[in-house]
């Protein structure tokens, strides 16, 4: 019989290993899957976890890498405070939207403006555009008691029917055929998001992205802040005997989250989708909940949980055009890799004994 | 304007019936003290199974058998995780989820835009032909007389059977339940259950209602059906009442939209969700009723430390 | 005549032996007391009985009969019933349905709502079979807790720690069904940390220390002190209570009233009082009566009228925790894992949730690391806290060492007011005496301590002045010394006693 005895403290060793014996059991059965679709399993997990860093056409991969972990990055620093002190804010989706749209409105309204500050507020309007969106979640779980998972879960369906609605109206390109989608922020100059180093991918939102996982680093381990965020997810009468706050905790970790997000669309739309359409949404505000997770909800481990989960999605593009498998197989991936790194968690705070009873 | 409120009432049934067949199984699951968030995932693996069963046999009938065993397994692994692997459950049921979506997916990739066998209405001797009764009550498939068949089955099983009774317990105090002797761990029975409803709510929609596949067609009803365990506090009759109200406002939009209405189609796709919202609200905004009807343990990890 | 005799019974966790060759028996138709501190191994004990655990090594023999019940359902059949000290009472659901819970094969539903109507008038236990438990209070759901058992018609009544919720009528009332079930023939086993109340109801008491059995002696022929030498091993200190001179009244609330967030809660009620520097107030009651309201109130978890509580010349009702702390204004909760500390995090990082403002722990937000480690080896140093290391977990300390350290944290920081719910529950006598000390010496100091406790020992013990909490209000406080326990009984009870 196989039982669980809880470890006194938790073992620092397992949090390390965990992360990677999930991407192995991950690769193991992703393989067996692959076997099941009738394609070579080396050849597919090849695919997704070797070419996109060290393959043929690395070079062109690494810049896409770097182009989708910045947006998993950024939202997942963002739902890691809230996550961490229970509070699930799974709208991401929609406050990323959110902010492509009020910023991108933003910009378009000041077309053809030459001004070098026309990309930062739109940057500024892109995270109010997010905040506001997950405020709404905040005031409605302070004021009501609402469940804040289902509310922002039903902002995400609100925020894309309020995309369409836009680009199929307001916002249309005038210039542009009578096609469901905004003017190109190529044409913008001053509201564009150019890669900065050609091939590299990087554009300001990953410089951004890298400056708030140090700010988010000091926040989460020197500041109170970070400390009374640990402390209302862990214990929260403790933490209302501390001082804090709940519902001021409620409305700052929404807010941070949504902001975030809402400057991860604003980048992403004036970077690499570069306009407005129906299909602007791809959902990182979904897989960054899955990065916040694997990385553990910490700022470092959310760095490299978000670079994995991008390679993966470029590996996914590879085995789409490498062995004509539907885009969302990668999703399966991705589920699975949250899977086992819940499913081994528990070696954090348990041992396995096999047997009945104690050794003398 | 040529919306037939008859034939409204009709058709809203009809929408309704998905999301009631899943959260009557995860009613079953939340009563027993689980939060499972993988409600959306498990309908869409029930779409896709259910629908290559009945391609592939001809037989519907079996693609609903397909879709309730497809659902209740992808829920075992829910059940793996957070009753023996203690895993956090919002965590678990996102993870299945996104899981189910993605297999979906890959199952369905040569499936879209073929035409599944058809389910046959049940004839009631003439009964339809009777003015307004007829068409709402007694023009439909089996489905949907199942569907509020179970949702009776369920209050009799909550109120008046043994186990019923030992699953509120655990529910409302699981650390109450295991001192008295009852083996928690049998949830994982409830969360099966759960899967499955969820199953027979995907497949309705790939089998009748659309009826096709395409891939991320439930669009977000297995989140409907879980603001819907809340709306109806819990308790098995009100599941039909928030069922069929989501069914009546979905399908009064699309009648808006099909009769010209002004507002452009995006706003009025909104509608559903704003409308739950509301409900949503409503409901947990008078605390003391919640906390008497939401089972206590909802969410919380149990460990027999015994 | 023997009903159940246990012989060289033995268990063993991870560490620590938490019963160490248990041999004793229990007689048919005879109150047996287990007498014990905590973690003596009492509880670890009649788990075994009631087949919740099963021993390593050892034997059971019930009636002459080998017995090794595997689960509680093997137990309740051979006749063990146990009512445990915290309750398996499911809220929602009605009295009839949690009985129904706790028997093997429930007959239906007004069947049984008759039998309980009948047993509950039988033993007067009285119990409306249709109410919600939620709605009980916490005396009432005892009863439920024992009637369920008493619908089995069991041969062993276990129960745990029966009156540390009852008030002193509800205890006379609970003897009286015993000594009847004695007189049919039912055998009880009586666990119990209270001497004065073992004296009065058992034949027998067995003493267990640090899981082995100290013997078997006859309360009847010994006094509360040598029964308590032979739990605790060495002779007990008495606090020393020394003369005080009150100052001005530091702490002063006025009319304080309030509804309880808590569905199944208490609500306070126009409660007045004046805390005097220098002076210890204790507030008995029974648990349920409004402490946990009392304390969130005072201590700004909840906010009440802006006037309804003074701090030297501040009016502080509408001050959150940090604001009062500042002001100087410390408390101590009951629940110490969960509520005063947080049992994840390390005794260094639970200074912060106190002292981070008050022992300038932080600057600008910033968390001062090196600070909390040298605050927390400065509380452990002085107060005696058994541990490796301040980088331990709070979970990781044992409940009397805990509680050591959440109080010493308070009382380094030199509060004017401290405020504490039960500051000795739970705990074992040698850190309780300690407890007791430092609380007195606060006061000597010139603070003003406000104790709240169900333990009326203790509060006579160490307070200046006394009041009681019951259903929210409080009688009018008074001098501690010359009050009786009855006049305290029925003040908890609701009879005014002038």
């Amino acid at each position: 019989m196989i039982r669980l005895e809880p470890r006194p403290d938790p073992s620092n060793i397992m949090i390390g290993l965990t992360p990677i014996f999930a991407v192995i059991a991950t690769m193991i059965f992703g393989g067996m899957l692959f076997v099941f679709l009738g394609k070579n399993p080396v050849d597919a997990i090849r695919m997704i976890f070797w070419d996109p860093v060290f393959g043929e056409h690395a070079f062109y991969y690494r810049g896409q890498i770097l182009v989708k972990a910045a947006p998993l990055i950024m939202i997942a620093l963002g739902l890691s405070f809230g996550f961490r002190a229970g509070i699930w804010n799974i709208g991401a989706e929609g406050q990323f939207i959110m902010g492509a749209v009020i910023g991108g409105a933003t910009g378009l309204a000041l077309y053809p403006l030459d001004s070098f500050l026309v990309f930062p507020l739109m940057i500024v309007m892109g995270s109010i555009g997010g905040l506001l969106w997950a405020l709404i979640p905040a005031y409605l779980k302070i004021k009501f008691n609402a469940n804040e998972i289902l509310v922002s879960l039903m902002l995400v369906y609100v925020a894309f029917n309020f995309l369409i609605g836009m680009v199929t109206g307001p916002l249309r390109n005038p210039d542009g055929f009578n096609f469901p989608e905004s003017r190109s922020f190529q044409d913008f100059p001053s509201a564009h998001n150019p890669e900065l180093w050609a091939g590299t991918g990087i554009h300001w939102g990953v410089l951004i992205t890298l400056g708030m996982v140090i700010f988010a680093y000091i926040a989460i381990t020197r500041h109170i802040f970070g400390f009374n965020v640990r402390l209302a997810g862990q214990a929260p009468r403790a933490a209302k005997f501390a001082g804090v706050d709940p519902n001021k905790m409620i409305a700052i970790c929404l807010g941070i989250s949504g902001a975030l997000a809402g400057m991860a669309g604003l980048f992403e739309l004036t970077g690499p989708a570069g306009k407005l359409t129906t299909t602007f949404p791809v959902g990182y505000g979904f897989t960054a909940i899955i990065v916040a997770f694997l990385g553990r909800l910490h700022p470092i481990g959310i760095l490299f949980a978000g670079l994995l989960l991008a390679i993966t999605y470029v590996g996914g593009d590879i085995i789409q055009s490498q062995l004509s498998l539907p885009k969302a197989s990668i999703q399966v991936f991705q589920g699975m890799l949250l899977f086992f790194l819940l499913a081994v968690d528990i070696l954090v705070n348990f041992k396995i004994r096999i047997g009945k009873g104690i050794s003398k | 304007m040529d919306i037939s409120i008859v034939s409204l009432i009709a058709t809203l049934i009809v929408a309704a019936t998905p999301i009631l067949l899943a959260a009557t199984g995860e009613l079953i699951v939340e009563k027993s003290g689980v939060l499972n968030l993988g409600v959306e995932g498990m309908m869409i693996m029930g779409a896709i199974c259910g629908f290559i069963a009945a391609v592939s046999t001809g037989s519907p009938l079996l693609g609903f058998c397909i879709a309730a065993l497809s659902g209740a397994l992808l829920s075992l692994l829910f059940a793996i995780l957070t009753q023996y692997l203690l895993a956090n459950q919002v965590a678990s049921g996102l993870a299945l989820t996104l899981f189910g979506l993605g297999l979906a997916a890959l199952l369905g990739h040569s499936y879209s835009g073929i035409k599944p066998p058809s389910t046959p209405k049940i004839e009631w001797f003439g009964l339809s032909d009777i003015p307004v009764i007829g068409p709402i009550i007694f023009n439909h498939d089996l489905m949907i007389y199942f569907s509020l068949f179970l949702v009776f089955v369920v209050w009799i099983f909550l109120r008046f059977t043994r186990v019923g009774l030992i699953l509120r317990a655990v529910g409302e105090n699981h650390d109450a339940a295991h001192a008295l002797g009852y083996k928690v761990i049998r949830r994982v029975l409830a969360i099966m259950f759960g899967g499955a409803c969820a199953g027979l709510g995907g497949a309705y929609l790939s089998l009748i209602r659309v009826p096709q596949w395409t891939e991320g067609m439930t669009a977000g009803a297995g989140w409907i059906a879980l603001a819907i365990v809340v709306f109806a506090s819990w308790k098995p009759w009100r599941l039909i009442l928030g069922a069929y109200l989501f069914g009546g406002v979905t399908i009064l939009q699309l009648n808006l939209q099909a009769n010209g209405f002004d507002i452009p189609v995006s706003y009025l796709s909104m509608a559903p969700y704003l409308v739950t919202i509301v409900v949503l609200v409503i409901m947990s905004a008078d605390r003391t009723r919640a906390s008497i009807n939401a089972p206590a343990s909802l969410g919380k990890i149990f460990h027999a430390s015994s | 005549m023997t009903l159940i005799a246990l012989n060289n019974l033995t268990k063993k966790y991870p560490g620590v032996i938490a019963n160490d060759d248990i041999t004793f028996e229990v007689g048919k138709g005879e109150i047996h007391a287990l007498l014990g501190e905590n973690g003596a191994g009492k509880s670890t004990l009649v788990k075994m009985i009631y087949g919740l655990v099963q021993p390593d090594y050892g034997m059971m023999r019930l009636e002459g009969k080998g017995f090794t019940p595997s689960e509680p359902r093997t137990a309740r059949l051979a006749g063990i019933a146990m009512v445990f000290q915290h309750f398996s009472l499911f809220e929602a659901l009605t009295v009839a349905e949690n009985i129904a819970l706790g028997m093997e094969n429930p007959p239906s539903s007004s069947i049984l709502s008759d039998r309980i109507t009948k047993v509950s008038y039988k033993y007067g236990l009285s119990l409306d079979p249709k109410r919600l438990v939620g709605d009980l209070s916490v005396g009432e759901r005892q009863r439920v807790e024992i009637i369920r058992c008493l619908l089995q018609d069991p041969k062993l009544l276990i129960m745990d720690e029966p009156t540390s919720v009852l008030t002193p009528q509800e205890v006379d009332a609970l003897f009286l069904t015993l000594r009847r079930l004695r007189d049919e023939g039912t055998s009880i086993l009586y666990i119990s940390h209270k001497l004065e109340e073992i004296k009065v109801l058992c034949e027998r008491a067995t003493i267990l220390r640090r899981g082995k059995v100290i013997g078997t002696c006859i309360p009847k022929n010994e006094t509360a002190k040598s029964m308590a030498e032979m739990m605790v091993g060495s002779k007990l200190k008495s606090p020393k209570k020394s003369k005080a001179n009150f100052g001005a009244p530091i702490l002063e609330v006025n009319n304080l009233s309030l509804k309880s967030s808590d569905p199944f809660g208490t609500a306070l009620k126009n409660i007045s009082f004046n805390l005097r520097a220098g002076e210890v107030m204790g507030v008995a009651g029974v648990a349920g009566n409004g402490q946990d309201e009392l304390m969130l109130a005072l201590s700004g978890e909840v906010l009440s009228d802006l006037n309804s509580i003074k701090l030297e010349n501040k009016q502080i009702g509408q001050s959150n925790p940090i604001q009062r702390r500042l002001l100087g204004l410390l408390t101590a909760p009951e629940e110490r894992l969960g509520h005063a500390a947080a049992p994840e995090m390390s005794l260094a990082e639970n200074t912060l949730l106190s002292g981070f403002q008050r022992q300038k722990l932080g600057r600008r937000g910033f968390l001062n690391k090196p600070g909390a480690i040298a605050f927390a080896e400065k509380i452990v140093q002085q107060f005696d806290v058994r541990t490796p290391s301040v980088r331990n977990g709070a979970k990781s300390l044992s409940g009397g060492n805990l509680q050591k350290f959440v109080i010493g944290r308070e009382i380094l920081q030199n509060p004017k007011v401290f405020i504490v719910n039960q500051p000795t529950w739970g705990v074992d006598a040698a850190a309780a005496a300690f407890i007791r000390q430092a609380l007195l010496e606060l006061a000597e100091g010139g603070a003003g301590v406000l104790v709240i406790s169900q333990d009326l020992d203790e509060l006579m013990e160490i307070s200046d002045s006394f009041m009681v909490l019951s259903e929210g209000q409080i009688s009018t406080p008074r001098p501690a010394k010359g009050i009786t326990i009855e006049a305290i009984g029925l003040m908890m009870g609701g009879t005014k006693v002038a």
